[in-house]
């Protein structure tokens, strides 16, 4: 018998790092020596805030490479990325560090340089992971609760603990493979929460673990 | 005045139980909050709004106020306005009396606290009394810091280095510094005279008396009558628009009455809008706040075509309006609005006129924007996140690490 899941909200404080961009060489430096919560921030916050919104604004530093620089094929290609194949914060880093060096190493006239209002500011975050009273000890409760947590829960379980705490899957799959139910911890382990919005995703999963029950 | 649970049908029941839960682990911490006014001003009025909700979630808030005469004031005006970049001389002689008022203010005080936060640069000397108060400083700084004249850039930054922390409104004001920067944006409290939801009856009313024909689009700019919100580039580029569809436009704002500079402005905008019945320019006078309520909420579009501005709280209030908004990409508007997905950014009085053409042709579109601006304002710009914002900041000084586990 695997143990009762065990239900946790994060919020997230915004930290300034005083350090500015205002080319593609200096954006490319920062991402390269910034902490790792930079990077998970610049590549997370648009999900974070605009979570009601599909499509979504893509990641802090294509939206900066199009908008302000007007580089739009190395914006595309950073908003590219398909973050859900990363588990860990550094390879994520790594794959920004390579497009961008590309870039750098292809001809061209000459490099834009932004207006000193458009630089882009590196940013990090504190995160705070705060344990909930709610508590699922099997597929019922768990769809009940799942129905009324924060998104700030939900986001946690399923971005915030499988690359930023790096552990590999997200929360829910974790705990229905421990239960044993293979098929279901697969089919949300599956999942790319990176292309839908947060209510989308919460009665995506409901979905999937409301077929499980019925078909037992 | 509004209580914490009021705030539930418009945050969410599962954001106003996380206020609980972090201000349940600041029991027994008390705060202080140091500024320089007890009414007018941003600082005060956010002040006026959050502490009593502060203390009903259980936290020991508390708020003081320094003293400072007339030269005080004058001092610290020029401090502000050379914060801003502008050419004001701040003396030696001034910065000394400045450093005394601060000293004779805290020796004065009780500043006996676990946490104190001092707000903006008007009380930053306390601060010299960390060594033997001991607590947990941070430093709060409200206004725009992204041109700061040098010399008062390097008084300020020999103060905000003793703090623990420093906590700004927007990332243009970051600087490098030796202590940690904390982003914190301001807010609007949607029950407020100025967002609570109006009924189309009042609505009516505030036009019918200003003259505004609901029947037709309407595009409005709310901001003071300065320089720097660009009201006669507005008008241009309403003229642009007129040449090939119907609109209304309102400009309305307030200001300080005894403020020349101000005057000057309104009636340079007053000339401009001469002869056209179709344009509005209205001086609001204090408190009026329900009429700009319904002025956002009459507009077919809303501008902020700002050329320098800190946070633009404006933006935040017709956005949360579900309004579309169309605003200069300067200071804290990008925090608001990301281009095209909550909002329209520009740059120019072309770029305004482009923009207004299409939003009201394209209604749908439009409503869309506003309809994402509405939410990205409650998931983000609301009293209720700020609170969390301030709770977070006063734990983050007892832990270390990126991620902490409560």
């Amino acid at each position: 018998m695997s143990e009762p899941f065990r239900f946790h909200t994060r919020l997230n404080l915004v930290e300034l790092l005083g350090r500015r961009a205002g080319t593609v060489r200096e954006l490319l430096t920062g991402i390269r020596e910034v902490p790792g919560a930079s990077i998970y921030h610049h590549t997370h916050r648009f999900l974070q805030q605009h979570h009601f919104l599909s499509p979504e604004p893509p990641n802090d530093f294509a939206y900066w490479i199009s908008g302000s620089l007007g580089l739009n094929d190395i914006g595309e290609r950073l908003a590219s990325i398909d973050t859900v194949r990363y588990r860990r914060i550094n390879d994520l880093r790594t794959r920004y560090v390579e497009i961008l060096e590309e870039a750098l190493a292809a001809r061209r006239n000459s490099w834009p340089v932004c207006q000193e209002s458009d630089e882009f500011h590196f940013m990090s975050c504190r995160t705070f992971i705060i344990p909930l009273p709610a508590v699922a000890r099997d597929a019922g409760e768990f769809l009940d609760i799942l129905g009324r947590i924060s998104v700030n829960s939900l986001y946690y379980h399923v971005f915030e603990s499988r690359l930023w705490l790096e552990r590999g899957e997200n929360d829910f799959a974790v705990w229905f493979e421990a239960r044993g139910d293979h098929e279901l911890a697969g089919a949300l382990a599956r999942l790319d929460p990176y292309t839908i919005t947060l209510e989308g995703l919460r009665q995506e999963i409901i979905g999937l673990v409301r077929r499980h029950v019925q078909d037992r | 005045m509004s209580r914490i649970d009021d705030y539930v049908p418009v945050a969410g029941a599962s954001e106003v139980e996380e206020l609980r839960l972090l201000a349940a682990r600041l029991e027994g911490k008390t705060i202080r909050n140091v500024n320089s006014t007890a009414v007018g001003g941003g600082v005060a009025e956010i002040l006026t709004r959050m502490l009593p909700l502060l203390k009903e979630l259980g936290v020991d808030a508390r708020w003081d106020v320094i003293k400072g005469n007339e030269r005080f004031f004058a001092v610290t005006k020029n401090m502000h306005n050379a914060l801003h970049g502008m050419d004001v001389p701040v003396t030696g002689d001034d910065l000394d009396f400045f450093v005394d008022v601060n000293r004779r203010n805290a020796a004065e005080m009780d500043l006996a606290s676990d946490i104190l936060f001092i707000h903006d640069p008007q009380p930053i000397a306390l601060v010299e009394r960390k060594g033997d108060l001991g607590g947990k400083w941070i430093w709060r700084c409200h206004i725009d810091f992204t041109d700061p004249r040098p010399e008062i850039w390097a008084f300020l930054k020999g103060y905000i280095e003793r703090y623990d922390g420093a906590v700004f409104s927007a990332p243009a004001f970051s600087r490098p510094l030796s202590v940690r920067q904390v982003l914190i944006s301001p807010s609007i409290d949607p029950l407020s005279d100025k967002n609570r939801d109006l009924g189309e009856d009042e609505i009516d009313r505030v036009c019918a008396g200003y003259g505004i024909d609901r029947g037709r689009p309407i595009v409005t700019q709310i901001s003071r009558f300065d320089y720097l919100k660009d009201p006669v580039g507005v008008i241009k580029a309403y003229r642009m628009v007129k040449e090939h569809m119907d609109c209304q436009l309102v400009l309305a704002g307030g200001g300080a009455t005894d403020d020349p500079e101000g005057l000057r402005v309104l009636d340079e905008v007053k000339r401009e809008a001469e002869g056209d019945p179709d344009v509005l320019v209205l001086f609001l006078p204090p408190a009026s706040d329900i009429e700009i309520n319904a002025l956002q909420r009459a507009s077919s579009v809303v501008l902020q075509k700002s050329l320098k501005e800190g946070f633009g709280l404006t933006v935040a209030e017709a956005l949360w309006k579900a309004k579309p908004v169309i605003a200069s990409a300067v200071g804290g508007i990008p925090l608001q609005i990301a281009h095209k997905y909550s909002g329209i950014l520009t740059r120019t009085v072309e770029g305004a006129a482009f923009w207004i053409k299409q939003l009201l042709q394209e209604p749908e579109y439009a409503r869309k924007l506003g309809v994402n601006g509405r939410e990205h304002i409650r998931a983000n710009y609301l009293i209720t996140r700020h609170i969390r914002d301030y709770l977070l900041l006063f734990l983050s000084l007892y832990f270390e690490k990126d991620v902490i586990r409560l």
